[in-house]
């Protein structure tokens, strides 16, 4: 187990190299003096000599490169050009915001999504499972955009039962300890901010989470069809079992495995549907930085923020892949 | 094939008449495929012929009383309403839908061809061009989706163009890592050992035996793409990284303005947001039938 761990981690190191590469580029192969073009209209001759110093411009490019990877390695991201605050600083205070929304989302998608495939395939080909079909088409087939709009239109301008933006009522004074707003609020030792911040979380987590619903009810649907054809479930039944005993102990123990790694490989969505998401429901969120720094042309800041979405999301395929390894002995030893 | 038919006597009676045509027929009595095609020819009758069917132009601008009010919903001279700036919103989502194609089927193509080229190498030369290959896709496909095609439209400046290839990369390494994956297990198959054995060249193996069979997992790839591609480009659109000029007519666009005026005037997320999820349930539908009908193991 040791060994595919430590294979794993080595092999995502030329990764996060190459990529830092293109990252690198990202910057220095801008169109014009790049010093120029990341300053744009707040370039003055200060400030872009400050820059051209900084990035070493006046050297050869892999020296700028072995400079750069350096203050990498050290933990330097570099810092806004437009407010001079690091990015590292920036991410901390953001990151948790986008946990805490992914988690929601994945819990909401595997949450419905299990439940809804094994209805599906349990009345296979019957109104039921048309209507689970239907369900996973449309998922997969609305935009997050447009769910998140549609909803904040009905349940929260139309209904008035949620509210349309934010992670909680801005009134409320207190202090962010983790930045987790569900924890914070508790911490804070108030139930009602509690509900107020699970509140902001709802409409969120489901615009979120529709796309992988919609994977995890057909995988789910699937796979629970795959094994109910096969010959234990059979004999299971045979011997007299009650429906739920077979359910329970012969199919879904088998159909839980491609599940499982239809869940894992779903994080990378959701990192990447947080962007859109944190943008329509204003969620303060790494995703939402990311946008926004874009539309200032702040590129030092669009830069680390690949460069850290994609540590993230190689971190979590590295973990999904350990934990499925876990489950499933034959892949160990492959 | 076809002379394979030609010997056989009244090739009617014969169930099975090739791999095409057979996978056709299966499609065709796929209902939900029908209805996928039938909402896609919808589709692109409305791309095509959209300066017909469009009653305005949509950089036309009406007025409406009060003028300080919300722009007006769905009536009878304007179907759709207007939106903020008083363009008609009918011929607007009409006319976007000329860019949704354009630019979903472009990038799509822009994508196969990039990931095609990389993954017929990779799949073919197997050894170290292949490893070396597949980590430069591991890099690409370690930067989620959207974000790649944000930052390369951060990158290279709004533009058409530049959405275009912001999406094709999106797509790339993923047909790139497909065709590979599918040609390395063709590679061992007996029927390429049988060619090889017969003295056919290295690129005719590939060309003739090798990328045809790998073909169809690509076709379905690149029909679900185009699903995919249309919902990004919107995205990117609703981003505000959409076509330099903000009056174009796109559907994310549309609705990026439309967030202003959530209150007063719905219509204007509705009909834009109602135009993407029918083109992609199309090319959804599409994808998925013709998984079924070019691979008939998989259909229950």
């Amino acid at each position: 187990m040791l060994k595919y761990i430590v294979r794993r981690v080595l092999a995502a190191i030329p990764v996060l190299f190459g990529l830092s590469i293109i990252v690198f580029s990202f910057i220095h192969l801008l169109p014009g003096d790049p010093a120029v073009a990341l300053l744009g209209q707040h370039a003055t001759p200060d400030r872009v000599a400050k820059i051209r110093e900084d990035l070493g411009l006046d050297h050869p490019l892999y020296v700028q490169y072995l400079a750069y990877l350096g203050k990498l390695l050290q933990g330097d991201l570099g810092k806004s050009v437009i407010n001079n605050r690091p990015v590292v600083g920036e991410f901390a205070v953001r990151f948790p915001g986008t946990v805490e929304l992914t988690i929601a989302a994945l819990v909401f998608a595997v949450g419905l999504g299990i439940p809804l495939g094994r209805l599906g395939a349990r009345h296979v080909q019957g109104f039921r499972d048309g209507l689970v079909t239907v369900i996973s088409l449309v998922g997969i087939s609305i935009p997050i955009f447009v769910l998140g709009l549609t909803l904040q239109f009905f349940l929260s301008v139309q209904l008035k039962w949620l509210p349309t933006s934010g992670r909680i009522d801005p009134r409320l004074d207190f202090e962010a300890v983790t930045n987790f707003m569900l924890v914070d609020t508790l911490l804070a030792g108030r139930w009602d901010w509690f509900v107020d911040a699970v509140k902001h979380l709802i409409l969120p987590a489901i615009a979120l989470g529709s796309i992988p619903l919609a994977i995890i009810t057909r995988i789910t649907r699937a796979a629970v069809l795959d094994v109910t054809n096969e010959d234990y479930v059979r004999t299971a039944r045979a011997k007299g079992l009650n429906e739920h005993r077979v359910d329970d102990r012969h199919i879904m123990r088998n159909a839980w495995l491609p599940v499982t790694t239809v869940i894992g490989l779903q994080v990378g969505g959701l990192l990447a549907g947080a962007v859109i998401t944190e943008s329509v429901f204003s969620w303060n969120g790494v995703g939402k930085y990311v946008v926004e720094a874009i539309k200032d042309h702040d590129y030092f800041v669009v830069q680390s923020m690949i460069l850290i979405f994609a540590f993230i999301f190689l971190v979590v395929n590295l973990v999904v892949d350990v934990g499925y390894a876990f489950l499933n002995p034959r892949i160990r030893y492959s | 094939m076809t002379t394979a038919a030609a010997t056989v006597p009244r090739a009617e009676a014969r169930v099975s008449s090739g791999l095409w045509r057979d996978a056709l027929r299966r499609l065709l009595r796929n209902r939900p495929a029908l209805l996928g095609l039938f909402l896609i020819g919808v589709f692109v009758t409305v791309a095509v012929l959209a300066p017909v069917i469009a009653p305005a132009d949509p950089l036309a601008r009406f007025t409406w009383n009060p003028p300080s009010g919300p722009p007006p919903g769905p009536a009878a001279n304007h179907l759709f309403g207007l939106d903020r700036q008083g363009h008609d919103e009918f011929s607007r989502v009409i006319f976007g839908a000329r860019i949704s194609l354009f630019v979903g089927v472009i990038s799509v193509i822009m994508g196969l061809a990039m990931g095609g080229v990389v993954g017929a190498i990779a799949g073919a030369a197997g050894g170290r061009i292949d490893n070396v290959l597949m980590r430069v896709v591991d890099v690409l496909l370690a930067v989620p989706g959207i974000l790649l095609a944000i930052g390369i439209v951060a990158w290279l400046d709004r533009g058409l163009v530049q959405i275009m290839l912001a999406v094709a990369a999106t797509n790339a390494p993923i047909f790139a890592r497909l065709l590979r994956g599918s040609l390395l297990a063709i590679r061992e198959s007996d029927y390429v050992l049988a060619a090889r054995a017969l003295g056919a060249s290295g690129p005719r193996l590939l060309f003739r035996h090798m990328i045809p069979n790998a073909l169809t997992p690509m076709i379905v790839a690149a029909t679900l793409a185009l699903a995919t591609a249309i919902i990004d480009v919107a995205g990117l659109g609703f981003l505000g990284l959409g076509p330099p000029d903000p009056r174009t007519a796109e559907w994310g666009t549309m609705l990026t303005d439309s967030t202003v005026a959530l209150r007063s005037a719905p219509h204007l997320i509705f009909f834009p947001g109602v135009a993407i999820i029918i083109s992609a349930i199309g090319f959804n539908l599409l994808g998925d039938g013709l998984r079924e009908s070019l691979d008939p193991r998989l259909k229950r």
